[in-house]
């Protein structure tokens, strides 16, 4: 068998604005239009990641809170219905789709063995989180490949940024090691926004675009201060900038997503395709991609 | 109209799930019991939750769906076990209450769409309290950015609603006292609140609250998110909410049906009944704020 293979890391933000605005069947709410540089962002690198013919996602996501560890789905196909409790007016989704358990409990037995706290979830009646399925979604509609899902052990709240930073390290490095002894190619997902400040009302037509814009400028500032550093490859700075970045732009790296995805990697010196960056209800929100094997099969 | 009794109990669902696992669960349990039994004797028409367990973002999320009814599983506590549920939401008082609090400067919104997920802490208290959907309810979250004086609001206009279509009514709020949780997995047997420091400040609003002083335990609230709260939101406001709710002072015979950690955590299980004796009133040095004026932009040039 040969190594198994980190073909892509990508940053995929979840707000569900960007699922209700594409109309899916599989969501119920209709959207007249809406956070289009987003979405075709995401067209774009949905292009370049379908050109690797990969084998599964892995995918972090913020919106799955286990206090106690990381946790893994470890049930080998759901199918249920996702009503996100912030937006229930936008994303109510009906998903089917299919876990890669012998991946994920590859992945939970490393870090497991790493000293990290982790646990598989086995209870069919879950609800997968939104994050997971609108990160998935728009990465990749048709549901095809299987996923591996991470959740998020919030160790900044409980501890400190600095805590949570060595245990994304330790989780993307034991991630990486048990990716290689699969023998897969794989793609990762890092289901976050960066900036996190949201509006807390909502005009009337939500997809009214003519009310979207950063919270403020100081989130934007650190926003584009990221995105530099993205596109000169500066990837290990990236990893060591985010207790500043979280404290001062209220990111949702916080939840370790990012800096997992980064360290997977292997903080590659190589740029990130910036594909695009907009703001939903007043977050800052990037859609990169980074190719340490570079663009093709 | 009337609010007949308050209370604050866990939201954690071992006391649902696996009681018999560990003492402190059977004496949560046995706390929901006789709460419950109590409730069912004054005879409310309507059963308000406050959900520290529900974040919103957007203002104020009030459950207005009827018939609400799905199986849900814990985030965390997964292994637990499924949790199959179907409530009686009183969806035109949800209505109402949401209609005042816009009234009073308040973002607020009503749901009810089919498989909305209605959080741990919402299903523990409605199943061990209301387990034959006797009593009428409704469902609130907890906007993740509000701090004390939107809070108030929110309570005052609940109040206001209440007053409006005549309830009597029950008010609960879903919180842990500290919440700490350890972050390895443990043996139920071994069991404890997370630290001293924890349980001396959990024994304290204890005794605050057995002696009905409600406001007094409200006005503690900054300093109780700077003692015994993991940072997770902006502060700690249920009581806040329920004092605002209640009335404002500390009018009450309090009793403190239960007390015990789960998984390190400060659960408990404690009735307030209006009452003529209490723990005076205090003097307080922050606003009584009856409208919301919203955000003031102090960062706008």
């Amino acid at each position: 068998m040969s190594k198994g293979t980190i073909v892509a890391g990508a940053l995929a933000p979840h707000p569900p604005h960007l699922v209700y605005a594409e109309n899916p069947p599989q969501n119920e709410p209709v959207a007249e239009c809406g956070w289009e540089t987003l979405r075709w962002g995401y067209e774009r690198m949905r292009a370049d990641l379908d050109a690797l013919d990969y084998d599964a996602l892995v995918v972090f996501s913020p919106h799955w809170q286990t206090y106690i560890g990381t946790h893994f789905l470890g049930v080998p196909h759901f199918k249920n219905r996702s009503v996100d409790p912030i937006f229930p007016n936008l994303f109510r989704y009906d998903y089917e789709l299919d876990v890669d358990v012998e991946l994920a409990e590859a992945i939970c037995e490393a870090a497991q063995n790493d000293g990290l706290v982790t646990k598989m979830m086995r209870n069919p009646d879950f609800r997968v989180d939104y994050g997971t399925i609108v990160s998935c979604h728009m990465v990749r509609p048709k549901w095809d490949k299987p996923i591996v899902a991470i959740s998020s052990c919030r160790s900044h709240a409980y501890y400190s940024t600095e805590v949570m930073q060595e245990q994304a390290i330790a989780l993307g490095r034991a991630t990486a090691r048990a990716i290689e002894a699969s023998g897969k190619r794989v793609v990762l997902l890092a289901s976050n926004s960066l900036s996190h400040r949201h509006f807390v009302t909502e005009s009337e037509l939500p997809e009214d675009m003519s009310k979207e814009h950063i919270t403020n400028h100081n989130q934007y500032l650190w926003d584009m201060r990221i995105l530099k550093m993205i596109r000169e490859g500066r990837t290990q700075e990236l990893i060591d900038i985010q207790p500043e970045f979280i404290s001062q732009a209220i990111t949702e790296t916080d939840s370790g997503s990012f800096t997992w995805m980064l360290a997977a990697m292997g903080a590659p010196p190589i740029p990130g395709e910036v594909y695009a960056y907009g703001t939903v209800i007043g977050t800052g929100n990037a859609v990169v991609g980074w190719y340490p094997q570079g663009r093709s099969k | 109209m009337s609010i007949v009794m308050g209370g604050i109990v866990t939201g954690l669902p071992h006391p649902l799930l696996c009681p018999e696992d560990n003492p402190g669960w059977a004496e949560l349990r046995r706390g929901f019991d006789a709460f419950r039994d109590e409730l069912a004797a004054a005879k409310p028409d309507l059963l308000v939750v406050y959900s520290t367990m529900w974040p919103s973002v957007i203002g104020h999320l009030i459950q207005a769906d009827p018939n609400p009814e799905w199986v849900h599983v814990d985030e965390l506590f997964h292994d637990l076990g499924s949790i199959p549920y179907r409530f009686s939401i009183d969806a035109a008082f949800a209505h109402r209450w949401r209609d005042i609090a816009i009234e009073r400067g308040l973002h607020a919104r009503t749901v009810a769409y089919r498989g909305f997920p209605i959080d741990t802490g919402s299903i523990t208290a409605l199943k061990l309290l209301n387990p034959d959907n006797q009593i009428p309810s409704v469902i609130c979250s907890s906007n993740v950015y509000s701090d004390r004086a939107e809070t108030v609001v929110l309570g005052k206009s609940l109040r206001a609603a209440i007053e409006d279509t005549g309830k009597r009514a029950a008010v609960i709020v879903v919180m842990s006292l500290s919440n700490r949780l350890f972050t390895d997995f443990i043996d139920p047997a071994d069991d404890r609140i997370h630290s001293d420091k924890d349980e001396e400040w959990n024994q304290k609003l204890l005794q605050f609250l057995s002696e009905g002083r409600l406001e007094d335990t409200a006005q503690l609230s900054r300093e109780i998110q700077r003692q015994i709260r993991v940072h997770k939101v902006v502060n700690f406001k249920p009581l806040w909410w329920l004092s605002a709710a209640m009335g404002q002072h500390n009018r009450y015979a309090g009793k403190v049906h239960a007390y015990a950690p789960i998984i390190g955590t400060g659960a408990a299980v404690v009735r307030l009944t209006p009452s003529e004796s209490g723990g005076g009133d205090k003097e307080y040095d922050e606003d009584d704020v009856e409208v919301f004026h919203g955000d003031r932009d102090v960062l706008t040039t």
